[in-house]
């Protein structure tokens, strides 16, 4: 009742820029949080990352390197022909999941040093080179694109 | 011959679409007749061009003509004529024209329904138009012409995509480009609006049904490539925040925002800036939506084969047609007036609130799809923004809207009584919180927020169905009264009702999916038995069959419930394509009641056994009833603009009627 309308209008922008501010905040902080970051297996070992930090790894099925424990765990090879990293992961592998293919997984390092993927991303075509991937490949001259 | 007639076309409506984009706005300026009148003959004759240049597509592959690049690319001789027809937008080229001749079609209702808009607004709306027109003709006459030739022509074509061939192609592109670009003829009004620095009521009558119509289309449309990636992809989700799917997810939201906007501008001749600005935002979000999906900037599984060019190029087309319609609407906004007063607890206010929290999560998906870019841009560092990220921001904004949400419709307009609201929808509080705590208490091992979840579900259907109840006037009148009210009622109040309802089914999917699914994964050998969410599943081997362009190993599965009772078949196989060399997984689904039981196979376990995946999917398919019944909503609506407004029964024109009540 004692409210003026200026009063009341006020009220209302206030509310509604507690409201952005409560959204650009949490945003801000899921980034912080949430995303996860792109490295190559050479990255890796030039930058170091810590156990239990979530990332995306990503690189070329290492020929040779797919290895089928019992039941649904596999483990394989991710390189880039600098380093490799060995991925271990339970469930299944997306159709086109071959040696020599592009591939992104996500997932983090284990205490002991395991790169355990609960993610694997193969794109459902046959000449998909995952774009970080070709990027970073490129960037290091081992990859070139054949047209 | 056929192809070249095509192609001609093509080019014969880009030229056609140069005069539309300017003669009209000119006559408009100067005020001459003659000059406006060539708008709608010369949409007409874009759709025409048009029209013809897609059959001529058709034909080339419906005859598998090889000699065509793009038939060869995505075709093959003994691929289904379904998937033959399809194939036709199951690539990049094919998919701009039908983006096109999509464009084009809106253009010619406008000019056919048209008749009774102000003669400048109408040559305005349809020049703008012929802008978007022109733009997109040159892109894919300049970049990816699908008329190309190529010498010699191949014997047999690659194939599409196995992944597309599928009835999906048939329905989820044509429904989401209806979305997509129906959302270009509010754009088109709303720059229109801004030339003539005039807006009224009338106005927001002529966009509502549009919007209505987009909105309807693309729910569907995204409901649609959401269940087909749901059986195709075989892993089993319903939606990923894939940078594509938020894509089409960005117009949806802010469409649903000016959908909700222009009910009080047209009602109360208030929030018109905003309106406009809605309007311009939700085409764009449409515009950048193809550029990401068409340039393959992000990662994401449906960029088709990408090519930088064409990134570059739809950017400019970005840049022009978002930098240029926020810049008219810089300088023009002021010029129109803003409308009538209202209190902030009104019909009005929860409005409003609705576009502030619609708004704002839609700003939440675009930072998070458009973030890998900007990181990339800024410090070089590659970055994913996945699920964890959505789930965290979205979840949190959207929950206070979706328990406001049956609160609108029972407030009064200028200024409403949220305690008489709050009272009307005490029996739907209580209804939801018991079946909230049903489900907490009578389902074992269930979590709390599973249970609020459900609540809050059933809570959107009661307060849809409180609505009615009341507008019906229960408890105030006799029950044949009553009946004869409830089918009185205005059809956009069954349309309000039934698209809050089916938000609350798809919330219920959601969240019974999200939080009550069973996950079984195993190495089974034939003769094996896997118990997923009391039903037991049994193998019995692995057979093989030859489809028309495919072979494939059928994996066959008995399954029975509890009591050892079979209850019937799934069959899950693993297909291989020669063509393109290339393997999909057909997943085994079979429902019961809402719920699903999806069986995927993976690969060959050394010792002979194949890896199987098995799903138990509690209410899953509520997610897309609720779609439905948001599409049917929105349909229902649009029923309304003919009936309300009341014109002569013999003129069919539907928006021309909301102008004569205007007048």
């Amino acid at each position: 009742m004692a409210m003026t309308r200026k009063k009341k209008r006020l009220a209302v922008i206030g509310g509604a820029f507690a409201f952005l501010t409560l959204a650009t905040t949490l945003t801000l902080f899921a980034l912080g949080q949430k995303a996860s970051y792109f490295y190559t297996p050479a990255d890796i070992s030039e930058k170091g990352v810590a156990p239990g930090e979530r990332i995306r790894l990503g690189g070329l099925v290492a020929t040779g390197s797919i290895a089928r424990a019992g039941g649904t765990d596999v483990s394989f090879a991710v390189t880039d022909r600098i380093e490799t990293v060995t991925v271990s992961y339970s469930g299944i592998l997306p159709d086109l999941f071959r040696e020599e293919q592009g591939v992104i997984t996500e997932g983090a390092f284990d205490a002991s040093g395991r790169f355990v993927a609960d993610t694997v991303l193969a794109r459902h075509d046959e000449n998909y080179m995952p774009r970080e991937v070709a990027d970073s490949m490129k960037a290091r001259g081992i990859w070139q694109e054949e047209d | 011959m056929i192809v070249e007639i095509g192609h001609f076309a093509l080019v014969l409506a880009f030229a056609l679409s140069l005069v539309l984009s300017i003669v009209p706005i000119v006559g408009a300026r100067i005020g001459d007749q003659r000059l406006m009148a060539v708008a709608e003959p010369a949409s007409f004759a874009i759709l025409g061009l048009i029209a013809l240049s897609f059959a001529a597509l058709t034909v080339a592959y419906v005859q598998s003509d090889f000699s065509v690049a793009n038939v060869w690319e995505n075709s093959h001789s003994l691929k289904p004529m379904l998937y033959k027809i399809t194939g036709v937008w199951g690539n990049h080229e094919g998919s701009m024209l039908l983006w096109i001749l999509i464009l084009a079609a809106f253009g010619g209702l406008v000019a056919l329904f048209g008749s009774n808009l102000p003669a400048t607004l109408r040559a305005n709306v349809l020049a703008v138009q012929g802008m978007i027109a022109a733009a997109f003709l040159l892109f894919v006459l300049a970049s990816s012409n699908p008329f190309a030739r190529i010498s010699p022509p191949p014997i047999e074509g690659r194939d599409l995509n196995p992944i597309l061939q599928d009835i999906g192609l048939a329905i989820h592109p044509p429904l989401l480009y209806l979305g997509y670009v129906g959302f270009s003829i509010c754009f088109s009004f709303a720059v229109a609006a801004l030339i003539e620095g005039r807006i009224d009521a009338a106005w927001a009558r002529w966009v509502r049904p549009w919007t209505l119509a987009a909105w309807a289309a693309l729910t569907g449309g995204i409901a649609m490539g959401s269940y087909w990636a749901y059986y195709e992809l075989g892993w089993g989700g319903w939606w990923f925040w894939d940078p594509v799917e938020n894509a089409s997810f960005l117009p949806w939201l802010s469409g649903t925002a000016l959908l909700h906007s222009a009910i009080v501008m047209e009602k109360r001749s208030a929030l018109k800036i905003w309106t406009v600005l809605l309007a311009i935002l939700t085409f764009s979000l449409s515009l950048l939506g193809t550029f990401l999906v068409r340039s393959g900037v992000l990662t994401s599984v449906h960029a088709f084969a990408t090519d930088p060019t064409r990134g570059v190029f739809i950017l400019m087309i970005l840049i022009v047609f978002i930098g240029g319609s926020l810049a008219l609407f810089a300088f023009r906004a002021s010029t129109l007036t803003s409308g009538g007063l209202f209190q902030p607890i009104s019909r009005e206010g929860g409005l409003v609130l609705n576009n502030l929290f619609l708004t704002t999560a839609a700003a939440t998906v675009l930072i998070g799809t458009l973030w890998p870019l900007l990181v990339e841009a800024v410090t070089g560092e590659k970055v994913s923004v996945g699920a964890p990220f959505f789930n965290m921001t979205f979840g949190p904004l959207i929950v206070p809207l979706l328990l406001a949400v049956p609160f609108g419709p029972l407030l009064a307009w200028k200024r409403g009584d949220l305690y008489a609201a709050s009272q009307r929808l005490f029996v739907a509080f209580a209804l939801a919180l018991l079946i909230g705590l049903v489900t907490l208490f009578m389902i074992d091992r269930i979590s709390v927020v599973a249970a609020f979840g459900v609540a809050v579900a059933f809570w959107l259907v009661f307060g849809a169905l409180t609505d009615l109840a009341l507008k019906a006037g229960i408890g105030k009148a006799s029950p044949s009264v009553m009946f004869r009210r409830f089918v009185g009622l205005p059809r956009s109040v069954f349309g309000t009702a039934l698209a809050h309802a089916g938000l609350g089914l798809t919330t219920l999917g959601i969240v019974a999916v999200s939080t009550l699914e069973v996950e079984r994964i195993a190495v089974m050998q034939p003769g094996d038995t896997l118990d997923v969410a009391g039903y037991e599943l049994r193998f019995d081997g692995l057979v093989p069959f030859d489809g028309p362009n495919f072979t494939e190993e059928q994996g066959r599965f008995t399954y029975s419930d509890r009591s050892g009772r079979e209850r019937g078949e799934v069959v899950s196989s693993k297909r291989f394509y020669p063509a393109r060399q290339m393997p999909t997984t057909e997943a085994g689904i079979t429902s019961h009641g809402f719920s699903q039981l999806y069986v995927a196979l993976g690969d060959r376990a050394p010792d002979g056994g194949i890896v199987v995946r098995a799903w138990w999917k509690p209410q899953v398919l509520f997610i897309w009833i609720g779609c439905i019944f948001m599409m049917v909503g929105g349909g229902v609506s649009l029923l309304d603009r003919r009936l309300r407004v009341g014109a002569p029964a013999a003129k069919r024109s539907k928006p021309a009627r909301a102008v004569e009540v205007a007048t």
